[in-house]
């Protein structure tokens, strides 16, 4: 925005790097053993416009560190936000200080410097032009997403609002290991939430939002925001359907948080945690013939794209299934030490935490099948969204609540909710029979629409 | 920022963890950031100054594997004008810095009158949660011998128990609100954190327990009954052995008994969210313009209350600088208040609830619950239970959700039985309940005179906020609720 005073600067990737060097070396010379840094700086700018008027201007900018040391075999994870010089040495003394209180595990200690990255590939994650996008340009594409939406229908009476955002970030890693990098990319996205009023005082909220690294690549507004509305129109008059087993086809974006459960229980810690049920599966049938599922953090312009991982080594794609087959569990460097294997290099970190097993860009691989084809079934379920936690890691059992549509003789009946829909993980995975070809690229899992041969569904 | 030592306490202890930094922010650095604030000519401008010092210790395979420990330290800007806020926040608390926030926060209101300077006066707050001193103060060996006596309970209680993790977490976190009405209020809250999670198995059989529990103390929290480390450890492995024989759990409506203490997850999703006052002064809830109206059966009172002693949800004072409170939402079944913030009181004329609340310096203030409890019944627990034919007994849970909008709301069992002829039989698989929020509520027909604040680590997300909650309620049962389950005969 306007105004003569000093700015905060843009994050800057060479400044986040410096300062996580700086904080290695006060680290070491405390005595520690081993070090890990990271360093993050990044700016947010949030828009939020309602029923026309701007409700809530955000901006502000932030930087924090974490650090990891080993003392020993014993860890410590601290973070600060104070950059002074003195404050950074008086940190990393007593982090060193701290790790004391650990107990010895060399499990833990930091990879071998022949793993690091050596290369930092460019991923096209930064857009010049979001620097550019200011108040009054969110405020402007927010206003017309929404009055698309309040425009298109007049059974669109109200709004939860337009929310535009632009985040611009850098981060820095640096390990005693033998790695030190840094990184930058920029992210826009604008969500519009109109409401419909139903009968018996309940209302409806429906949804839609486009987002992107690149501002270039959005969506237009006003084709966000009618997307929005005929959804939420579209739910108008929901109610339950009888208790019943029957087909269930998941939208791209209802599949997203199945897609992530199955990822988890692919994680390495949770198989040396004995917190997954596909522990002892490896090499096995755990889902349909049709499905490959990859993570790929080197995805180009992806939302969850990142060039080295939360240890420093080089970010690589791993096939977590193809040909319905279990090939791999994802592992940082402690849970692949537990397994006695090797890191696929999924660490993720926070400034306030230590490294653990996360995905980056996780992909269910669509099908060949034309999207509306999978809803060619006598009866079934279409469900558009999930509810609720239900889903338990250790035996798979899943169990959330849905809505969506209920399917006659191939065509969308009536809107369904407050339904639930269940199922083992086991059996809802391996009896996936159909695949769209609808991969929804949006966010950092990627899923296209997916039909399951039967579930359980809860309504009257 | 992270000495371990200890000396005498006064005041909550803090001298034992170095001066704060916001004992140095006095009333005249206030008033020029109001000034700044309100230099583009807002209503009102409130500075939220926010210290936090935190440690964790994370206990497994029998041995603490890591110990993390973070300060941090930031101020939020908030200006409003009308219903519209704008906002900024920074993590360094340098002139600069503070003053770029407030005149970004100002922008939202370009073009008003620009006020008079502010005169700032401290208040004077109750305190729900005094505790001896900090958690914080002392020394790590003492916490890592709390998540020893977890982990070696949990072992003991059965052979089948494969793993056990033990995690404490602890925060000291201090505010200060100063607003341009002239208010400026100190407060400390501190959090003590302490979960166990088992892993049994048997044959081909696994499940998973968990047990944990929360609350504004020190290390006190453990002396109380039922929260002692053993306690914990005992029955996450309880959970994980009664689990194990676990059958499958019915699908479609039927009568559901919800046990004292954690049920409140249902009021905090069936009606909880949808009395906060932001979504019914924009219409956008199934509760609007329905005050004064019956949205239960007269057996329900549902009170949300700041004021519970050393409760995870308390506040001596909320976000906004307004004092934490006792507010009845439902009584006897009618609906008489929803749970205000700054913005939300104004619309409806309404006091202050103290109920504005943020996650950090980094987030503007919302309606939000403290702790959220249903009042106690008359019934028997007992004869709630032998009234059922045929139904589902459930006594923990993971979670839930709503939609505002139309009300309808999950929440997933951990811990659940079959009740068959008046009596519970088998452990029932994790299942989700659904239901609609004011149906649900008016098919309360039976309310024990057994009310349990829940001891749980319970937080609350809206909007991409958390912040920690209570919940409480007595036994209760529903005369119909869909069970999500997976058998359809």
């Amino acid at each position: 925005m306007s105004g003569k005073d000093a700015r905060r600067p843009i994050p800057d990737p060479k400044a986040c790097q410096r300062l996580a060097d700086q904080m290695l070396s006060f680290a070491m010379r405390a005595g520690a053993d081993g070090a890990e840094v990271l360093v993050r700086d990044g700016t947010e700018l949030e828009v939020k416009v309602r029923l026309g008027e701007p409700e809530l201007i955000k901006e502000a900018g932030s930087r924090a560190l974490g650090l990891r040391v080993l003392k020993d075999h014993r860890a410590a994870v601290t973070y600060t936000s104070d950059f002074s010089s003195a404050a950074m040495e008086r940190f990393a003394g007593e982090s060193v200080e701290l790790a004391a209180l650990a107990e010895p595990d060399p499990t833990g200690d930091l990879p071998a410097s022949d793993e690091m990255a050596r290369e930092i590939p460019e991923l096209d994650l930064w857009d010049e032009n979001v620097l550019s996008v200011d108040v009054a340009e969110a405020i402007r594409r927010a206003k017309a997403g929404e009055a698309a939406a309040l425009g298109f229908d007049k059974r669109v009476t109200n709004s939860e609002g337009a929310v535009f955002g632009r985040t611009v970030g850098a981060g820095a890693f640096a390990t005693s290991a033998g790695f030190s990098g840094a990184s930058r990319g920029t992210h826009v996205s604008l969500f519009v939430e109109p409401i419909c009023d139903d009968a018996e005082g309940k209302k409806r909220n429906g949804s839609y939002w486009t987002s992107s690294r690149f501002v270039n690549a959005l969506l237009d507004p006003q084709a966000v925001g009618l997307e929005a509305a005929k959804r939420t129109v579209a739910k108008l008059g929901s109610r339950k359907v009888p208790t019943c087993e029957a087909p269930v086809v998941f939208s791209p974006e209802a599949a997203r948080g199945l897609l992530g459960q199955f990822a988890g229980v692919m994680s390495g810690g949770a198989v040396w945690r004995r917190s997954t049920y596909l522990a002892q599966r490896e090499g096995t049938q755990v889902a349909s013939a049709l499905c490959e599922i990859v993570d790929d953090p080197l995805l180009r312009r992806g939302p969850a794209s990142r060039p080295f991982d939360g240890e420093g080594l080089p970010s690589r794609t791993n096939v977590l299934v193809s040909g319905g087959v279990l090939r791999l569990f994802l592992c940082d460097v402690f849970a692949a030490r537990k397994l006695g294997r090797r890191s696929t290099a999924s660490a993720s970190r926070g400034v306030g935490g230590g490294p653990h097993v996360s995905t980056s860009n996780l992909i269910l691989r669509p099908g060949k099948t034309p999207a509306p084809d999978l809803e060619k079934i006598e009866h079934g379920l279409y469900v558009t969204e999930l509810m609720g936690f239900g889903f338990n890691p250790v035996t798979g059992d899943y169990s959330q609540g849905a809505g969506g549509f209920w399917i006659e003789k191939g065509e969308r009946a009536f809107p369904v909710s407050e339904i639930t829909v269940s199922a083992n993980f086991d059996d809802l995975w391996k009896t996936i029979d159909a695949l769209g070809d609808d991969l929804d690229t949006r966010s950092s899992v990627q899923c296209p629409t997916i039909r399951v041969a039967k579930m359980t569904v809860a309504g009257t | 920022m992270m000495t371990t030592t200890t000396t005498s306490t006064k005041n909550h202890g803090t001298a034992d963890l170095g001066l704060s930094p916001l004992a140095a922010i006095d009333g005249a650095l206030a008033q020029r950031l109001l000034a700044a604030a309100l230099g583009s000519g807002g209503d009102y401008a409130d500075l939220y100054f926010e210290y936090r010092s935190g440690a964790d210790f994370v206990f497994e395979e029998g041995r603490v594997r890591t110990v993390g420990r973070g300060v941090t330290l930031g101020l939020g800007v908030r200006v409003l004008r009308g219903d519209a806020t704008g906002y900024a926040y920074t993590e360094e608390l340098s002139d600069e810095r503070m003053l770029e926030a407030a005149r970004t926060a100002a922008q939202i209101a370009a073009s008003g009158s620009v006020p008079g300077p502010v005169a700032v006066k401290p208040v004077v707050l109750p305190d729900f949660y005094p505790i001896p001193q900090s958690s914080l103060v002392h020394p790590g060996i003492e916490k890592v011998a709390l998540l020893r006596r977890a982990d070696q309970a949990a072992r003991a209680f059965d052979p089948r128990i494969v793993r056990v993790e033990a995690s404490l977490s602890e925060e000291w976190k201090e505010v200060l609100v100063v607003n341009s009405d002239g208010y400026m209020a100190r407060d400390v809250q501190p959090m003590v954190r302490f979960g166990v999670s088992a892993v049994a198995e048997e044959g081909t059989q696994r499940q998973g327990g968990r047990s944990g529990g929360a609350g504004r103390f020190g290390l006190e929290y453990f002396l109380r009954s039922g929260q002692s480390p053993e306690d914990h450890g005992r029955e996450a492995a309880r959970l994980a052995i009664t689990m194990l024989h676990a059958v499958e759990a019915p699908a479609g409506p039927m009568e559901v008994v919800l046990g004292a203490g954690e049920s409140g997850i249902l009021l905090h999703e069936a009606v909880g969210h949808g009395l906060e006052a932001d979504f019914n002064r924009k219409r956008t809830s199934n509760y609007t313009d329905q005050i004064g109206q019956a949205v239960a059966s007269s057996l329900c009172t549902v009170i949300d209350d700041g004021t519970i002693g050393n409760a995870r949800g308390s506040i001596n004072v909320d976000d906004e600088g307004n004092p934490g409170k006792k507010n009845v939402l439902i009584e006897n079944g009618i609906l008489v208040g929803y749970m205000q913030d700054r913005i939300s009181a104004k619309h409806f004329g309404a006091a202050p609830s103290g109920n504005g609340r943020r996650q950090s310096f980094r987030h503007e203030p919302l309606p939000r619950m403290t702790n959220t409890l249903m009042a106690t019944g008359n019934d028997d627990p007992e004869d709630i239970i032998r009234s059922v034919k045929r139904g589902v007994y459930a006594k923990k849970f993971s979670g839930g959700q709503v939609n505002i909008s139309n009300g309808d709301f999950v929440f997933s069992l951990t811990e659940s039985y079959l009740v068959e002829d008046g009596k519970i039989t088998a452990p029932l698989k994790g299942v989700n309940l659904i239901g609609n929020g004011p149906e649900v509520l008016r098919r309360v027909t039976m309310l024990g005179h057994d009310f349990a604040l829940s001891d749980g680590t319970w937080t609350c997300g809206k909007d991409g906020q958390s912040v920690p909650v209570g919940i409480g309620t007595p036994t209760m049962k529903i005369s119909e609720i869909t069970v999500g389950g997976t058998r359809t005969r």
